[in-house]
């Protein structure tokens, strides 16, 4: 069937070829043995493809508005990737994937690669393999490549480091304008979208972002801010005007590549520390389980044991 | 390695009565799957497509204007056509009895009558996933 061969399948992966590359993206996602020495060969910081983040709550219109981008791009005759992650249940494990239901028109385009993923209990509005995934869709020449994140509230930026340009989609009726006022959300957005202008509600929602933005700090850079409606497509060449022009704007692309790979390897480092510190618990208790009885039972404390973390290291790095 | 199973509800042809399809996908979601939903109105082909470029184990397709022996056996010619061969499909909905075998023939593994419950679906599907492995 698939050939567990890293050779081939980073091969075909470079040259477009779609079985492959989704085959690819399930491996990274699974965490499969061989998904980190594919993603060593994959990875290319001279590789140039953009990327757009859509972020915004629940019910905003990202994917209604992500469906009109890829027809934009593809005007051109750019190869358009799309990652549209959607929540996992913290219960089952499973998830609902909807996004694609609003990207339909574009479904049977071979120059668009559409994929849906779990969080799978990943915070920050993506999944944990969504980097990776990225980098995947950019070598198999997926120029731009859009990131849809799940509907978020207040925190989840995390879509803000990984991508060139994020449009953050705001709609009317959301709060008032304390909630325009908070960190954030609020904060990550290049661009910010006030979609269904057709609502009642939107010149309230558009005074309240103006005069958030209006207590920025002298010179700060403030972000555009376009009203439209993704259904009907009113306003969308004024973003897509605004888009280029920001883009043309960003000369330097080599401090986001290295914002980029800081992202990574950080998060990289962050699983393996997790990896490594369960292992040293599981040598010492036996698991995690019988490290929380022995809490329990009043042997220890859970800083007992990160003080215990901490010793091995010491000693390790003192060898 | 956290392997989920994915599948594909999708509904081809023209019908809009898609309360079948959801229960459905809600309930696999339920099951611990990852579940991805394409809406109505699909064409085989758009069907096909998202089938390899979402990478799923299963397409389940639910039709209930009577047009399964056109549409069903043209998603497994196209699901073949793009490399989705060990894709298992079945499907669902208004299905005449003796439509069943001919679709079986055309690569279906299951079609279910209306009446289903969720439940058998779901242990249809990790039978399956079982006999794969």
């Amino acid at each position: 069937m698939f050939p567990r061969d890293t050779g081939l399948l980073v091969g075909k992966v470079l040259q477009g070829e779609t079985r492959t590359l989704a085959r690819v993206l399930s491996m990274v996602e699974n965490g499969d043995p061989l998904s980190e020495s594919i993603m060593h060969d994959i990875y290319d910081p001279a590789r140039r493809s953009l990327t757009v983040g859509v972020t915004g709550p629940p019910g905003a219109g990202k994917s209604t508005l992500t469906c009109r981008l890829i027809g934009y791009w593809r005007g051109s005759g750019r190869k358009v990737g799309v990652i549209a992650v959607d929540p996992s249940s913290p219960f089952s494990g499973g998830a609902l994937l909807g996004d694609r239901v609003r990207m339909q028109e574009h479904a049977s385009d071979p120059g668009v690669f559409i994929r849906s993923m779990g969080s799978r209990g990943h915070l920050g509005g993506l999944a944990g393999s969504t980097r990776d995934a990225l980098e995947l869709l950019a070598a198999a020449g997926y120029d731009p490549v859009i990131v849809e994140t799940v509907g978020v509230g207040q925190a989840e930026v995390e879509v803000a480091s990984l991508a060139d340009i994020t449009l953050l989609v705001l709609v009317p009726g959301m709060g008032d304008e304390v909630q325009t006022m908070k960190a954030g959300i609020m904060e990550i957005g290049d661009i910010i979208v006030l979609n269904k202008a057709d609502r009642q509600g939107i010149d309230q929602l558009e005074s309240s972002v103006m005069a958030s933005l209006e207590l920025l700090p002298e010179g700060s850079h403030r972000p555009p801010v376009v009203r439209c409606s993704s259904l009907t497509g009113d306003g969308i060449e004024e973003l897509t005007g605004e888009m280029d022009g920001l883009l043309s704007g960003i000369l330097d692309r080599d401090s986001l590549v290295r914002r980029r790979t800081t992202l990574i390897l950080e998060s990289i480092l962050r699983e393996k520390g997790r990896h490594m510190a369960a292992r040293v618990v599981e040598a010492r208790f036996g698991s995690i389980e019988r490290a929380v009885d022995l809490i329990l039972d009043g042997k220890t404390t859970p800083y007992g044991i990160g003080v215990l973390l901490s010793e091995e290291h010491a000693s390790k790095a003192g060898d | 390695m956290e392997r989920r199973i994915r599948v594909l509800i999708g509904k081809p042809g023209l019908d809009g009565h898609d309360r079948g399809a959801k229960y459905i996908a809600r309930a696999l979601r339920d099951a611990g799957m990852e579940v991805v939903y394409t809406g109505i109105r699909q064409t085989p082909d758009a069907i096909a497509s998202a089938a390899v470029q979402e990478d799923v184990d299963f397409v389940g397709l639910s039709l209930l204007s009577g047009a399964h022996n056109h549409l069903f056996p043209e998603v497994a010619r196209l699901l073949r056509e793009k490399g989705g061969d060990d894709i298992v499909l079945f499907g669902g909905g208004v299905i005449p009895e003796e439509d069943i075998p001919g679709l079986k023939e055309a690569g279906f593994r299951a079609i279910f009558a209306p009446g289903t419950s969720a439940t058998e679906v779901v242990d249809f599907i990790n039978r399956e996933m079982q006999d794969r492995v």
